[in-house]
């Protein structure tokens, strides 16, 4: 038995103990969901250390119904005394609670088990043994890399190396048990360069990966946030015009994010969402293929069951440009008298919602350059600021930095406009797509273009 | 001490910690050498309630408790924290903290004795203390009367949350100080429809006090805010596109300062010198309009603390004065590089994170015009009533934000509703551009919370009704095609 194996079957008689104590106390239902991580993190600053960071925390999240009312509590307190007061203030406000009759676990028969659930791949050991000195030299080389790679690069922001392990498990009193593993490092480089008008222009990039074998070297890492931050030095806002607009993978990741929180069950039913009522319609370019998959080794949004123990599957979201499903938990799909897609996510306070794991916009042929290359005229969007959108309503408006593109070639640096254009059209605009998707982020896109949208500037 | 809710570590629990254990955990965090040491003991309760279709759906309670151990040594920090009050606990904590200082020599802390703290959260009961349902009362006020003010509502959710926060720090400079914060936010949220047309709007408030909070501003004040909101959106149009004149709405527009010079002005930007403020204490920053504070002891408001996470006193700090740059808000590692005294704004979100220079309440100050003569100066702009949020890169200063609720303004006079509009401009430069400044000042209701570097920590803002000449709205009606 490994040692994460050993922490997890802990984490799992806790859960069983906690469940059993809930129930004996008067809840109904009980589900506890049990963390138990540790990190390290190492930031320098101008070739110095500045932070050093380490800790380990445990914690507890139970859910309960009595009958069918609700109430979750949380605790850092695992002291019998924290357990009890834990137990005791979740019947208490089950009770406070007013009975909602779509409330209720998942039937037994959808839970899933042991022997149904795929090798991930989400824990590497080696990169829990990750010692300090090597995050130091990992966080050193970085920041290095980005001051050699132009002198233009005259302060930095830092660069932070940090590591982190986590065990959970989640037992529930409709007989579902298991555990989950992961590990996760990344390294991220912030320098910053003098623009003109005694203005700063500080950039970043960063990578992050599961396992040890995957990680970048920093150097690389650091020589493209120095890339990224010379480039956009004497940035200037244009004047205010409508034009195709491309966002690289980066702000293309972003729209997506926008659009993952409108096809969740729980925006359906509060009708908090433009997508109401549009399943089998279409809600983006018949370039545009979204999928919704928790199955990818490694990737940082895979998990084996979802939040509410039900068995990880792969969902197609958008086929072609048309919706196909919204993404549920059980407490949404009844509520939209569906079916759960196994989408639950259990928060650590013991909440449970609908949610995206993998959210991945599918790759086209083209590459990034051809994409722009074809572009006449146009803004290529690297960095968005902001939160002008309106989910309700679909209305988008943030402000954007990033390139002209003058003749098919990024030309000069842009910054301080706001591009606007409801999101709804903002998918059925897009025209093309790009092939440089990366498994980076749990919710990840290629490159593309929007043919049209309004651009507020000078 | 009644209610329910306590530290371990305070004077009658399980775990007290005096300055005996506080003394013996800082002489082992400079062991190793060092140049400071604080020890940050916190324990916070939170509870939430959420009424939605007519019930009370779900309620929450959340109990979160540790001590988080900083060391010094020169520019770095070492940080390590634990979960419980055992002392091998604390002590094991203290000693990976140290490590920042390896091969020093050890460093004696001065011992520890309890300062005064002022009091600036009027709370008789606190809310955790109070049946719920009490709370649920309230939410239940604010459902009704949003459903009974207009067919077209469709949906009404409402929220309270309620917190305590009890903090203990004890420094190697002798410093130790106790304070327990309460905290509560009440939100109402709202949708309408109309012919298919969907809209939403919210309402909140809350700040560093119990549920008296509700004599003054009722749930059906609320619900009517929101509802308001929602229907006026029903019949928004397009935002115009391009440079004009902004109106700020007095209150809650505070948050642009809070973006726009705020966060520019914290002291670890301008000791790193990646602040556009950087060395330009005594310049002119802003119009000869402005004066800017960062005000801790404003009475019950969101922002308020009676002590930071340091272990510091704050009071109010003038940041600009008549469009002039005083000063930066300082924590004590920055006030040690600028060889001033730490001010009280080292902020921390909980004993899990160390502190940094964070704001309180941000306020611009008022001014001479009447509110309706700024309005009427302007003959085509936009009229900014509800903020979303709000983003600023420090770099350079430039930021965004959104609006919730604005108007165009034809002629002087506020006109039709607006949809998803943006603003973005530069700091410095929007700060030079207020050219009309309103005697209407106003401290928001308590709902902002600033997000920096990961770390939340709630604030509160202000102002007056505020004339900014020309500024970038992000709308998508292009003006003359």
């Amino acid at each position: 038995m490994s040692k994460a194996d050993e922490e997890a079957q802990a984490l799992l008689d806790l859960g069983r103990s906690v469940v059993e104590r809930a129930t004996a106390g008067g809840a109904d239902v009980a589900e506890v969901a049990v963390h138990s991580g540790s990190h390290l993190s190492v930031k320098v600053r101008m070739g110095e250390r500045e932070l050093v960071e380490e800790a380990g925390s445990r914690a507890l999240g139970l859910r309960v119904m009595v009958g069918q009312r609700v109430a979750s509590t949380y605790t850092s307190d695992l002291s019998e005394a924290g357990q009890r007061t834990l137990i005791e203030d979740a019947i208490e406000l089950a009770r406070l609670s007013e009975s909602d009759e779509f409330a209720g676990p998942p039937d037994p028969s959808e839970l899933s088990s042991r022997p149904q659930w795929a090798e991930l791949e989400t824990f590497d050991e080696a990169v829990s043994q990750i010692s300090a000195d090597e995050s130091l030299a990992r966080s050193l080389r970085g920041e290095r890399a980005a001051f050699d790679f132009d002198s233009r690069i005259t302060n930095s922001e830092g660069a932070t190396f940090t590591r982190a392990r986590g065990v959970s498990a989640l037992v529930t009193s409709g007989g579902f048990a298991g555990s989950d593993y992961g590990t996760y490092a990344s390294v991220v480089v912030n320098p910053v360069a003098d623009d003109v008008g005694g203005k700063k222009r500080s950039g970043y990039h960063w990578s992050a990966s599961r396992h040890y074998a995957d990680l970048e070297d920093s150097a690389g890492v650091g020589e493209e946030a120095a890339r990224r931050t010379i480039a956009q030095l004497g940035a200037k806002k244009l004047p205010t015009q409508q034009l195709p607009v491309i966002f690289d993978k980066d702000a293309a990741r972003s729209i997506l994010g926008l659009f993952a929180g409108c096809v969740l069950g729980g925006s359906i039913w509060r009708k908090s969402s433009y997508l109401v009522d549009r399943v089998g319609t279409r809600v983006a370019s018949d370039l545009v293929d979204i999928v919704d998959d928790p199955l990818f080794p490694r990737a940082p949004g895979s998990r084996a069951f979802d939040g509410e123990g039900l068995l990880s599957r792969r969902n197609v979201v958008v086929e072609a440009g048309v919706l196909q499903t919204y993404l549920m938990d059980t407490y949404s799909a009844r509520k939209l008298g569906l079916k759960s897609t196994a989408s639950a996510s259990r928060s650590p306070s013991g909440g449970i919602s609908s949610s995206t794991s993998n959210l991945i916009l599918k790759a086209n042929t083209q590459s990034r350059d051809a994409l722009i290359a074809e572009t006449k005229h146009g803004l290529y969007v690297t960095g968005m600021m902001g939160f002008g959108f309106n989910a309700v309503t679909g209305d988008f408006s943030r402000g954007a930095s990033g390139f002209l593109i003058r003749d098919g070639e990024l030309s000069d640096p842009v910054s301080e406009v706001t591009i606007s254009l409801n999101l709804d059209q903002l998918l059925q605009r897009i025209d093309a797509v790009a092939d440089d998707l990366d498994q980076r982020t749990a919710v990840a896109s290629p490159t593309f273009r929007v043919s049209s949208m309004t651009l507020a500037g000078s | 001490m009644t209610g329910r809710y306590h530290a371990p570590f305070a004077e009658d629990g399980s775990h007290t910690v005096d300055a005996g254990i506080a003394d013996r955990l800082l002489k082992i965090a400079l062991e190793q050498g060092g140049d400071y040491a604080d020890l940050f003991f916190e324990y916070s309760v939170s509870g939430s309630y959420a009424y939605d279709e007519q019930i009370l759906k779900s309620a929450r309670r959340a109990v979160s408790m540790g001590l988080g151990v900083r060391v010094m040594k020169g520019d770095a920090t070492g940080y390590a924290y634990c979960e419980d009050f055992s002392f091998d606990a604390m002590r094991q904590a203290a000693r990976t903290a140290a490590q920042i200082a390896a091969g020093g020599q050890p460093v004696a802390p001065v011992s520890v004795s309890m300062r005064d703290t002022p009091s600036r959260y009027p709370v008789s009961i606190e809310s955790l203390d109070v049946d719920g349902e009490a709370k649920k009362v309230i939410l239940e006020r604010a459902d009704r009367a949003a459903r009974a003010s207009d067919p077209r509502i469709v949906r009404v959710d409402a929220s309270f949350v309620e917190s305590v926060r009890e903090i203990l720090i004890a420094n190697s400079v002798g410093h130790m100080v106790h304070d327990r914060q309460p905290l509560i936010r009440f939100g109402v949220h709202v949708i309408a429809e109309d012919a298919g047309n969907r809209q939403s709007g919210s309402s909140g408030g809350g700040g560093r006090m119990g549920l008296e909070y509700f004599e003054g501003r009722s749930p059906e004040w609320h619900a009517k805010e929101a509802v308001q909101q929602a229907l006026v959106m029903l019949d928004a149009r397009e935002a115009p596109a391009g440079e004009m004149d902004v109106v700020l709405a007095p209150g809650d527009s505070g948050i642009l300062l809070h973006e726009a010079v705020g966060h520019g002005l914290e002291a670890d930007f301008n000791r790193k010198e990646t602040s556009n403020y950087t060395g330009r204490v005594g310049q002119e920053v802003a119009s000869s309009l402005c004066t800017v504070v960062d005000d801790a002891s404003l009475a019950g408001s969101r922002g308020s603390i009676n002590v930071d996470d340091e272990g510091q006193l704050p009071t109010r700090s003038v940041l600009i004065e008549g469009g002039v740059l005083k000063g930066y808000m300082q924590d004590r590692h920055s006030a040690d590089f600028f060889g001033t005294t730490p001010d009280g704004h080292g902020r921390r979100q909980s004993f899990r994170s160390h502190p940094m220079p964070r704001m309180t309440n941000t306020m611009l100050l008022g001014g001479q015009d009447a509110p309706d003569d700024v309005i009427r100066s302007v003959s085509r702009g936009v009229y900014a009533k509800k903020f979303g949020g709000g983003q600023v890169d420090i770099s350079n200063g430039d930021f965004v934000f959104s609006l919730t609720e604005g108007y165009l303004i034809e002629d002087g006079k506020v006109t039709a509703p607006l949809k998803g509009v943006n603003l973005i401009g530069n700091g410095p430069e929007a700060m030079r551009n207020v050219v009309m400044l309103g005697h209407d000042f106003e401290v928001s209701d308590g709902i902002w919370t600033c997000g920096k570097e990961g770390q939340s920590v709630p604030v509160g803002v202000g102002c007056p009704t505020i004339k900014i000449a020309s500024m970038t709205v992000g709308g998508t009606q292009v003006a003359g095609g």
